[in-house]
């Protein structure tokens, strides 16, 4: 199994660690992304990811084999859903497993923070006020309109 | 009933910018004057060369039919108002003769998509949206609203036609119209087309599958398409789609893919590529 994956339905948190589990590692550490109920001020009902598969799967192994060059890491796995998503629901998973603790930290917190920067992937929220944007891109769209050129990175 | 269709390529202008008379410019062999007359022969009943009283004998124009100017130094303008007062009842595709990209498909689909009861047919520049005063048919009925436009000190064939009864067209080959107007933009257009053989359409268009995802999604109105364009990068092809699918944002805040890789805006394009626009991400 590829140690990077979209997954259009739930995700088994118990059963992702199960695929880790190494008698070689002592200590293991999972990092799970849940969907909140407010953002930025607004209540937040629900959300939905959009993906560019293809490039999704290749930049997310290549973030995992990363961390296991630099984190001198047993196993890494991390699932990033897709499609509707309800609140508490897991939007990412991420494990990491090594020898010793200290690695699997380390390892765990590089690779969600690259897959936040660097995924091709896309969270469009919807408020309880019927509105709904895409987090990141609606600001740029809006200083675009206003001033007629982008400057302001999300 | 509709007007027959004669064609008129400008070649009266004063080629200021140029230093040297653009109808005898050359490329891939064949002047300017040349080609342009070559590409509407096909399509139209006939042929004429637009000349300043001052070139009547000019060896260049004087082997082809000709229609002079009534007044001097109108510009663009006092060419077409000639040609609708010479030759009364025709409808005229008219043509700036500085244009070596210019393609047959461009000129079949003006004129496909002629509409006789207005005043003219025009394509929208893919730049800035205003008309293309210089590759669109002009309608008899157009003569006396041109004249009038003309006696009221205008000469601007552009805002002529954005303020008339216009049917409006979007280009298919972007750098159709595009003209030629300095030393330096004749090099470069030479340079290009030196490597088409003769008789090929100028500047090749490649077939490019475009991808968009999310906010880009909803702007162009589809996830994907497959388009023709002569864009050299991914940047110039970003700068296309902005103005054909009205995307609003920066180039500056995105990323592009090109075959499913990361990879940088001025990479050159090949026939075939897959590009995706890729918007500030939001993952985790």
């Amino acid at each position: 199994m590829s140690r990077f994956r979209l997954a259009a339905t739930p995700l088994d948190g118990a059963a992702l660690r199960a695929e880790l589990q190494d008698p070689g590692c002592g200590g293991f550490v999972c990092f799970e992304g849940w969907v909140r109920n407010h953002n930025d001020g607004q209540r937040v009902t629900g959300l939905e990811y959009e993906a560019y598969t293809l490039l999704a799967h290749s930049e997310g192994e290549k973030i995992i084999a990363e961390a296991c060059t630099r984190f001198t890491l047993e196993r890494a796995l991390c699932v990033h859903r897709v499609g509707t998503l309800a609140l508490s629901e897991i939007a990412v998973w991420v494990g990491a497993a090594a020898a010793h603790r200290d690695e699997a930290f380390r390892a765990a917190r590089y690779i969600i923070d690259e897959i936040k920067h660097r995924l091709p992937i896309w969270k469009k929220e919807h408020y309880e006020n019927g509105d709904s944007g895409w987090v990141n891109c609606e600001r740029c769209a809006e200083s675009h309109r206003h001033t007629g050129a982008g400057e302001s990175a999300a | 009933m509709t007007a027959p269709l004669y064609g008129l390529v400008l070649a009266g202008g004063r080629s200021r910018r140029m230093h040297r008379d653009k109808a005898t410019l050359e490329y891939a062999g064949q002047t300017q004057l040349a080609r342009a007359m070559s590409l509407l022969e096909p399509l139209v009943q006939m042929t004429f060369v637009s000349t300043r009283a001052d070139q009547a004998h000019d060896p260049q124009r004087a082997i082809y039919r000709s229609v002079t100017d009534r007044l001097s130094d109108l510009g663009p303008i006092g060419g077409i108002d000639a040609a609708l007062h010479a030759h009364p009842q025709a409808a005229w595709l008219v043509l700036a003769c500085d244009l070596p990209f210019l393609d047959a498909a461009t000129l079949q689909q003006l004129i496909a998509a002629r509409e006789p009861h207005r005043l003219a047919t025009a394509f929208r520049s893919q730049y800035d949206g205003k008309p293309e005063p210089l590759c669109a048919i002009y309608e008899p009925a157009a003569a006396a609203p041109i004249a009038a436009w003309i006696a009221a000190d205008q000469r601007c064939p552009r805002s002529f036609l954005a303020q008339a009864d216009v049917a409006w067209l979007d280009l298919r080959n972007p750098r159709a119209l595009d003209n030629v107007n300095t030393a330096e933009e004749y090099q470069q257009a030479h340079a290009q087309l030196a490597q088409t053989p003769a008789g090929e359409p100028a500047a090749a268009a490649r077939q490019l599958h475009v991808q968009y995802f999310a906010l880009l999604r909803e702007q162009a109105g589809r996830s994907a398409e497959t388009l023709h364009s002569t864009a050299r990068d991914a940047s110039d092809l970003y700068e296309e789609l902005c103005g054909l699918r009205n995307l609003q944002l920066p180039r500056q805040q995105l990323r592009v893919a090109i075959n499913d890789a990361f990879a940088d805006w001025s990479q050159a394009l090949a026939d075939g590529d897959r590009v995706a626009f890729l918007p500030p991400v939001a993952g985790g």
